[in-house]
């Protein structure tokens, strides 16, 4: 059942996303693509339950690189998105 | 309240202020304020589940995460405009390796559980195969991402590699994949040689499809990229039973797909033909392009645009290159104190990477809305007084409309050879990347301003303020 609703969750999405993106106009594909990057970053949830104590060594420092590497694509995405969006100006 | 309960009611606030700040990405005057929603979003996740499910020992969550944060800041801080591509290219890959190595952690067997109860219980069918893809898609991701930023920051070559038997040594990898993914999902642990075979072969499989592709495409291949490291994140939370993961995975995985569509389109070729050939390797210009092309000097150019209405300015990688965009909106503020209108024409594969062009511009202080679509300038060019070619040779390129025997026939391209005169910017008569004659250079109404862009357009800002 798990697979079931987890896929349920996966088709709507993607659909919702294209929705979503296909507004995005042209002149703000760039911050699009480092601001995605920064979402996909979530992956630092799953890093943080990945390995527990107790674990395998190894578990622990893959799951420790994990969060590092999630880690630089939230922040780094989100603060050089933010850095980009601040110099687009309109006319006055 | 529920632990389990209070995390997805977190996880839900966070999907919808992903998806709201997405939505107001839909306009420049919007999207910064969408940007810190959906980096509240992500704060929330983050902080809910430190709070209430950590697993990882503190110690290494903090290692991680100062280590993480101070190389993400600073990569923000530092980086050129210029080199966003590389940036982007880079970060794609740190996507695709956090899921595989979150796939890899779950190949490990929980604390308590030992030997062959770990292995043969602790992992059920349907989550091994989903830790098979996390594995292999982030590890395609990881280092094909590599290779595009090694490419991009010029690294390495940006010449496509291609080799005879490349198609067959491809199809022995995915071969190998499947292989070895279907043994190591009959009997998944991280001891497994299975598991090895999978992850070398993913991590070799990122390399190949990534070397055969040409500077050009490389717009192509970050966008492609950019949607594996989400559908990466989207494999890892099937492995984590974790929606949150699945929903932004999903989202960034169909933004990488329109971006890349949009991509191909623009270069009017099919993502197979972006991914399986190097350009030009099909066809060769069946046509000569004739004719002399005729020079001018920055003095002359000054006075045709003292006397021009309106003027449009066509950016391409070139600029980038030579830094020109700053004097190019010192050009533009002298035009317009002159009564001129000013307009810029930004194709679609314009730069390396999709949106380059405007991010540079607006570094330049020039005002988002003078930055035209393709579609919108081309039924005005013919009333432009002066289009000026910044450093792009291919998307200006008229053989793209009228030769048949073109490569790059059937492509879009920004029309300038329909405005009065044209200016060209060029440091030589070199081919642009595609290798492909220009037709425009050699037009009657073409003039050639050789040299280096910054300088050349220096020189006239100097005469406009003499």
């Amino acid at each position: 059942m798990d697979a079931i609703y987890l896929t349920f969750i996966l088709v709507l999405a993607i659909f919702l996303g294209f929705e979503l993106i296909s507004k995005v106009p042209a002149t703000l594909h760039t911050p699009l693509m480092s601001g995605s990057n920064a979402i996909s970053g979530i992956t630092l949830v799953g890093a943080i339950v990945s390995a527990q104590s107790g674990s395998d060594q190894m578990a622990l420092y893959l799951g420790t690189a994990a969060v590092t590497l999630a880690t630089i694509n939230v922040v780094g995405g989100y603060l050089v998105t933010d850095r980009m969006l601040g110099m687009f100006k309109k006319k006055d | 309240m529920d632990t389990a309960l209070l995390i997805n009611l977190a996880y839900i606030v966070s999907a919808i202020l992903f998806v709201l700040g997405l939505k107001r990405l839909g306009s420049p005057a919007t999207a910064r304020s969408g940007n810190l929603m959906s980096a509240t979003g992500m704060l929330i996740a983050v902080v809910v589940t430190l709070m209430e499910q950590a697993k990882l020992p503190w110690e290494y969550i903090i290692t991680g995460m100062v280590l993480g944060g101070l190389i993400g800041a600073s990569a923000a801080r530092l980086v050129q405009m210029t080199s966003m591509p590389e940036m982007v290219a880079l970060f794609n890959g740190f996507g695709g390796a956090a899921s595989l190595l979150v796939g890899w952690t779950a190949l490990y067997p929980a604390p308590g559980a030992s030997g062959l109860l770990a292995t043969v219980q602790g992992i059920s069918t349907f989550t091994a195969i989903t830790i098979v893809l996390s594995i292999l898609i982030g590890g395609v991701t990881l280092t094909g991402s590599l290779i595009a930023y090694g490419k991009l920051s010029e690294k390495m070559s940006s010449a496509a590699i291609q080799f005879t038997g490349q198609q067959v040594v491809n199809a022995a990898i995915v071969l190998g994949i499947l292989a070895s993914a279907v043994m190591l999902v009959q009997n998944p642990g991280f001891d497994s040689p299975w598991f090895y075979a999978v992850l070398g072969l993913s991590l070799l499989f990122g390399i190949m499809v990534v070397i055969p592709i040409g500077g050009a495409d490389m717009p192509v291949v970050i966008a492609l990229l950019n949607s594996y490291s989400g559908l990466a994140a989207c494999a890892a939370g099937f492995v984590l039973n974790n929606n949150l993961l699945i929903v932004s995975g999903s989202l960034v995985g169909a933004s990488g797909i329109i971006l890349t569509n949009i991509m191909c389109k623009a270069m009017n070729r099919s993502l197979s033909n972006v991914l399986f050939s190097g350009f030009g390797a099909a066809k060769k210009s069946t046509t000569k392009v004739e004719g002399e092309p005729k020079p001018i000097t920055a003095e002359d150019a000054y006075y045709i645009l003292e006397a021009a209405q309106r003027v449009c300015i066509v950016p391409g990688y070139g600029m980038a290159v030579a830094q020109a965009q700053h004097v190019v909106k010192e050009l533009m503020d002298n035009l317009e104190a002159n009564g001129c209108e000013v307009s810029f024409a930004i194709h679609p594969v314009a730069g390396r990477m999709p949106g380059h062009m405007n991010v540079l511009l607006a570094e330049a202080n020039v005002p988002y809305d003078q930055l035209i679509e393709m579609d919108d300038i081309n039924p005005q060019m013919s009333n432009m007084d002066v289009a000026i070619v910044i450093g792009a040779n291919d998307v200006v390129n008229p053989a793209a409309n009228e030769d048949e025997g073109s490569p790059l026939y059937g492509m879009p391209v920004i029309n300038v050879n329909e405005a009065r005169t044209v200016f060209v910017l060029k440091r030589s008569m070199k081919a642009g990347y595609a290798g492909v004659d220009n037709p425009l250079f050699v037009g009657e109404n073409t003039r050639m301003l050789f040299g280096d862009a910054k300088e050349s357009i220096s020189t006239v800002v100097g005469e406009f303020s003499d």
